[in-house]
């Protein structure tokens, strides 16, 4: 079967159609739409979307790829998203990335090979007090330290 | 300590919910705001001389007037930018998470006087957690008959969010990314016009400037007046980050002295250290050495006389260990990452002032080019759409400027 939207994302998507005068106001929505259903923005995905906002698949693209949380690639089950940015620098974050390298023996933008672990670096998560934070799919965890660290990620390990 | 105007209730336990939030006072200002016209609610807050603050610090009753009266078949858009990405900053995000109710009860009264009828909050797609909170806000008003069909004013309020892009909180290309585009910021206009969402005329704001609005209405604008100076008056959320003792946000009167800020409620700089230089407001500010702070007042002002800008409040601290080029290279990642890519001055300059100061920074670098380096930079400044570009020239500049000796010392060949 094609891929498509399911029933919950089907029903998102309806419901937002009322809130914008046009379909291409909903291309973030519905990339987001697509991305929390399949973890990623597949090519089907982006075919999909054109025919469904009534724009082209070359438009969808250079939406999806113009924002740096749309991901283009599969990811892992956990997302790990390591703050680079002043504050967090300051506050440690080249011993956090540097501890989970050693930890999950993958460099950022890679994935372990059990698919479980993906490690990016990003740029200011908006946690400048909480320095260092880190994201793990949808979840900050703020002030982290290498300690803070190594407990996360066995409970990761161990789910 | 003063009545805080939009913290109040950060420190209250389920503020983010509605029957909490009513029973400290939220949505309080419907009934003496509908008791006016929507002009008055303009004039209000001119007279308020509220500044956004979401950087630029520019009045937002002048924003306000510049909207054309209401015609038939032509809506009004008012569109908050919760698109917080400045690093340093992490103000909006307080609001967000705490007091949602406090932010559409300013929508709300925004929209009033916008002749506004859908509203749009657009943020940052890291935020998922205060998305939440937004988002079951939203619902909370709509099913309260405060918000949507059911309500007075019928006004509707959707959260749409970002995806990862610093740009979009520039407000032309936030408003291109809500039409479902690349977040490419737009030409500006020659005279006054407001923006345009959709093509019909849009007003954006901060949002802890629209979570002001209400306290203005209730209390009338002299009372917001009373705070702060004569030219930045009211109060902000001032953030402290980096190397300081007691990282957070705080709410006060535009005019506090720097110094102060950092050592009274700061604690002051972590472990002892010695105080080196602050970043004043975001990192698109200028860095100001620590001998200058006890002379700089919070406000916008006195941030101009001594050479930076206020921005968005929030500060990062640093201490002596800090190495200064190796914090403009941070940043210099920053932007030649976040750069949309649409001016070639922007696009190429970033990347381009990154590899030098990383040939530096390895000891491979000469003096000529750290000159290079600014004249680079005044090759970028005013050459480009919009001012991602200059803020960056104009960080890189300060930073040598203000340390020329760490980043010589790095070229001794």
């Amino acid at each position: 079967m094609s891929k498509a939207f399911d029933e919950i994302r089907e029903a998102k998507f309806q419901a937002l159609i009322p809130r914008y005068p046009n379909l291409q106001a909903l291309t973030l929505p519905s990339l987001w739409l697509w991305q929390e259903q399949y973890g990623w923005i597949c090519p089907e995905g982006v075919a999909y979307l054109a025919k469904r906002l009534k724009l082209s698949v070359a438009q969808i693209y250079s939406i999806a790829s113009f924002y740096t949380m749309f991901n283009l690639n599969p990811v892992g089950k956990y997302h790990i998203q390591v703050c680079k940015t002043l504050s967090c620098m300051l506050g440690g974050s080249e011993t956090i990335l540097e501890c989970l390298e050693k930890n999950l023996g993958i460099t950022p933008g890679q994935t372990t090979q059990d698919g479980r672990f993906t490690l990016t670096q990003v740029e200011c998560l908006g946690a400048c007090s909480g320095a260092p934070c880190i994201c793990i799919n949808e979840t900050y965890h703020e002030k982290m330290d290498e300690a803070s660290l190594l407990n996360l990620l066995e409970d990761l390990k161990r789910d | 300590m003063i009545k805080p105007i939009v913290s109040r209730l950060f420190q209250v336990p389920n503020s983010h919910k509605l029957e909490i939030a009513r029973s400290h006072g939220r949505y309080d200002s419907l009934k003496i705001l509908f008791s006016k016209s929507p002009e008055e609610i303009t004039q209000m807050v001119c007279q308020s001389g509220l500044r956004g603050k979401g950087g630029g610090g520019a009045p937002t009753g002048d924003k306000w007037k510049i909207m054309p009266s209401p015609k038939p078949g032509i809506p009004h858009y008012l569109v908050i930018n919760a698109d917080e990405s400045e690093p340093g900053t992490f103000k909006d995000r307080q609001i967000l998470e705490k007091d949602p109710h406090l932010l559409i009860e300013g929508i709300i009264a925004s929209s009033y006087a916008l002749h506004v009828k859908h509203a749009y909050i657009y943020i940052r797609g890291e935020y998922h957690f205060p998305a939440q909170r937004v988002q079951e806000a939203i619902n909370e008003a709509y099913e309260a008959g405060i918000i949507g069909p059911k309500s007075e004013f019928k006004l509707d309020i959707t959260l749409h969010r970002g995806a990862g892009a610093y740009i979009c909180g520039e407000k032309s290309a936030l408003l291109e990314s809500l039409e479902g585009k690349r977040g490419h910021p737009r030409l500006k206009p020659h005279g006054k016009e407001p923006e345009w969402l959709f093509e019909a005329p849009t007003v954006v704001n901060n949002v802890e400037t629209i979570a002001s609005v209400p306290f203005i209405i209730q209390e009338g604008p002299d009372a917001y007046r009373s705070y702060g100076t004569k030219d930045s008056p009211g109060t902000m959320l001032f953030g402290l980050s980096g190397h300081i003792k007691n990282p957070g946000i705080y709410e006060l009167p535009y005019g506090v002295n720097m110094l102060q800020f950092i050592q009274e409620i700061g604690g002051g700089v972590r472990d002892n250290k010695e105080l080196k230089a602050v970043v004043p407001g975001g990192s698109s500010c200028s860095i100001l050495k620590a001998d200058i702070i006890h002379k700089v007042t919070l406000d916008y002002e006195s941030l101009k006389r001594n050479g930076s800008t206020l921005g968005t409040g929030g500060m990062i601290i640093m201490d002596e260990s800090v190495s200064i080029p190796k914090a403009m290279k941070n940043l210099l990642e920053f932007y030649h990452h976040e750069s949309c890519g649409q001016c070639t001055p922007c696009r190429e300059g970033t990347g381009w002032m990154d590899r030098i100061l990383a040939k530096v920074l390895n000891g491979n670098g000469t003096k000529e080019d750290i000159q290079l380096l600014l004249e680079i930079s005044n090759t970028m400044n005013g050459k480009t759409i919009c001012v991602f570009a200059p803020a960056v020239a104009t960080m890189a500049i300060s930073y040598i400027q203000a340390f020329p000796e760490e980043f010589y010392v790095l070229c001794a060949k």
